[in-house]
């Protein structure tokens, strides 16, 4: 996984709230069985609108997502990480995070930053007066500065470190293969298995 | 200190104590995989040489992307299909068990586990999809995980979780006649919203839980995660014992001895402590169905259609609008007047075998509503073959319901079962998302009882608006 420390880019504000996983990208999207490509499933219904602002040519080339609150709702879907990641999307920052979406996103290098929504809102206005605005997403001193701006945001401290060292997870946990081992020795005999009974 | 069932359970698993803001590394017992979730998890362990570490904990159904008519056919939709053949690869290629359409034991993920009797109490189970929350039921910790997630269980059989919080839903009282276990977790959603319970491991307890049949409780656990929950949990009783008594995987004699004993250890201790608690009295319930685009948009079928002013929130006020344009509904329109064009009895939610024999008890006798589609879809090949045992599958083609084979179905619009632009849908299914049951399509989520008499009358309906059948038929 690549190092996530600091990261800039054309923040696009999207003023929603609730955006639940099915609006990220839609179901017909999930048919895929490769990691990558998923960028045309990104808010695709939404894209289909005129209006939309990933539609204008300004924010085209957003990376980092201002969204209202409850983003990442619904679905378990990683393809939500994965169509923002692979439309180019590093940071979506919001008042509040869906879990599962949160925990996706930490391990895929998404990052996702709790800011007040009245910082949101402050975000949204400097980002629509200024259409194309770049910030800058700093992970070790966790702020959006941008447009005249400087707000602080929140990450918990492990998946920060995570992020910062671009640690995968599979890797870590064999690290404890012996404790997995030991555990396994003292599960009682009559847990279920799933090898067919006769 | 006591401990609540979900911290029992989570205690009992716990391979290594994460220090200082690490997570626990947690011993997973049970996974589950389908043909979406799955593909990229197994791409991944060939990428990196990894086997699966125990395919004695792990099985695989086909559920989301299969059609539920003509299933003899080579699936017509190509990516669908190739969605599919990944699956059957992947399981043949790493040795996971596979309940492959046409088998017997093929259906909904989370409704093939309980029915095989995989699903026990104090198991942590988990499933790359967010509904696992239906095997909490039974008393175990289930949840919804990722396909990085997935990936790291198949390697490791393991996952580095944060403890999560624990809240209690008491549900009072006794439900009146004709509410349901769906009116009831509707009815929850609206109270806590839909992101009422995040980060909570929703524990339900309380004379109307305790009275309800195992599929009753699933289908009050599965929405948990429509509240934002991770988990839903009851804890196990007799109720939970005599169902699982005899399924293939239960354990029997002296084994059944000792997994009771172990059981019966399950439940919360009474001097536990929730970090949130919610009460409600049952008997004041009634049929709930939803309104908007969100499973916390609803109300008791009595209701009205709210207008965006009842709302206080904004934010609420802003997503009530956005809703009742997309749903095209009028404020002040009582929800009995809604007419449907069609009614989707199915999903993980409530395809089971006592709904489809609410469903049919309501249809039996009765005639369909002029224009109106019907649809039933069993959770699973067994379920539908139980049906038919039992005659349902007779009593919904004869008031004109379409019964199909098993699969997710209707519930997303995923394989050919969809609504069309606009088109507007009774469902017994778990989420009314925009475009949730395919693009345009408007969904009002409701019980199965409430979905029948839909059908019957052709808007939104209880059992009780239908006029008696009369002697004879
Ligand atoms: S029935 Fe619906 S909610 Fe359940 S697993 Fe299938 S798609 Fe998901």
């Amino acid at each position: 996984m690549e190092k996530f420390i600091a990261h800039t880019g054309v923040g696009v504000p999207l003023r929603r709230s609730n955006v639940d996983t099915d609006q990220i990208i839609p179901a017909v999207y999930l048919k895929r069985v490769t990691r990558t490509g998923f960028e045309d499933g990104l808010f695709a219904a939404w894209r289909n609108q005129p209006d939309f602002v990933l539609n204008a040519d300004a924010y085209r080339s957003g990376s980092v997502l201002v969204a209202g609150p409850d983003f990442g709702t619904g679905s378990s879907r990683e393809h939500a990480v994965w169509a923002l990641k692979d439309y180019g999307f590093r940071v979506v920052l919001s008042s509040r995070f869906a879990d599962i979406f949160r925990g996706n996103s930490g391990k895929q290098g998404l990052l996702t930053g709790v800011v007040d929504q009245a910082d949101v809102e402050r975000l949204w206005k400097v980002l629509e007066d200024a259409p194309g605005t770049s910030v800058t997403v700093d992970l070790r001193e966790r702020t959006v500065t941008g447009g005249g701006l400087s707000v602080p945001f929140e990450v918990d401290d492990y998946t920060r470190w995570r992020l910062l060292e671009g640690l995968d997870d599979i890797g870590l946990t064999l690290q404890h293969v012996d404790a997995i081992a030991q555990f396994e020795q003292q599960r009682p005999g009559w847990l279920p298995t799933t090898l067919p009974v006769p | 200190m006591g401990r609540t069932l979900a911290e029992k359970v989570w205690d009992a698993h716990v391979v290594r104590r994460g220090d200082d803001g690490e997570p626990d590394l947690l011993y997973i017992d049970l996974h589950l995989l389908h043909e979406v979730t799955s593909p990229q998890a197994f791409e991944g362990l060939r990428v990196a040489g990894r086997r699966v570490r125990r395919t004695d904990l792990t099985i695989a159904t086909e559920d989301h992307n299969v059609p539920t008519v003509d299933i003899d056919q080579p699936i017509a939709d190509p990516v669908s299909r190739l969605q599919v053949e990944t699956l059957r690869r992947n399981c043949e290629e790493f040795g996971v068990r596979l309940h492959r359409l046409g088998d017997i034991d093929q259906g909904i993920v989370h409704v093939v586990g309980p029915q095989l009797g995989l699903t026990q109490p104090g198991l942590t189970v988990v499933c790359g999809d967010s509904h696992t929350s239906t095997h909490g039921a039974f008393g175990a910790l289930a949840f919804g995980i990722g396909t990085s997630e997935v990936e790291h269980v198949l390697a490791t059989q393991t996952l580095p979780l944060k403890p999560f919080k624990t809240m209690a839903i008491t549900v009072n009282g006794a439900l009146p006649e004709g509410t349901t276990a769906k009116d009831v977790i509707l009815a929850v959603i609206a109270r806590i919203g839909t992101g009422g319970g995040q980060g909570y491991v929703l524990e339900y307890r309380g004379e109307a839980i305790r009275a309800l049949s195992m599929e009753a409780r699933m289908t009050i656990c599965n929405m948990s995660i429509e509240a934002g929950a991770r988990a839903g949990m009851i804890a196990p009783d007799e109720t939970t014992f005599a169902y699982l008594a005899g399924r293939p995987h239960a354990p029997s004699g002296k084994d059944w001895d000792a997994a009771v004993a172990s059981w019966s250890r399950l439940a919360g201790d009474p001097e536990a402590v929730f970090d949130t608690e919610v009460v409600l009295d049952g008997s004041e319930l009634e049929p709930f169905v939803t309104w908007g685009t969100n499973p916390g948009q609803g109300l008791p079928l009595s209701g009205k259609v709210p207008s965006p002013e009842d709302f206080t929130d904004p934010s609420e006020k802003i997503s009530a609008q956005r809703a009742l344009e997309y749903m095209d509904l009028v404020p002040g329109t009582p929800l009995r007047r809604i007419a449907v064009d069609t009614v989707f009895i199915g999903s993980c939610t409530n395809g089971r075998i006592e709904d489809l024999r609410a469903a049919a008890d309501v249809l039996r006798g009765r005639t369909k509503a002029e224009g109106i589609r019907v649809l039933v879809v069993p959770g699973s090949a067994k379920v539908r073959r139980q049906a038919e045992e039992e005659g349902l599958d007779q009593v919904f083609t004869r008031f004109g319901a379409e019964w199909r084979q098993a699969g997710c179905s209707m519930c997303l619009g995923m394989n050919p079962d969809q609504l069309s632009a606009g088109e507007r849908s009774a469902s017994t299914s778990n989420r009314n998302f925009e475009g949730r049951q395919g693009p345009g399509g408007r969904t009002h989520l409701v019980s199965p009882l409430v979905a029948a008499a839909t059908a019957v009358r052709g808007t939104l309906s209880s059992p009780a608006d239908l006029a008696a059948v009369p002697a004879g038929r």
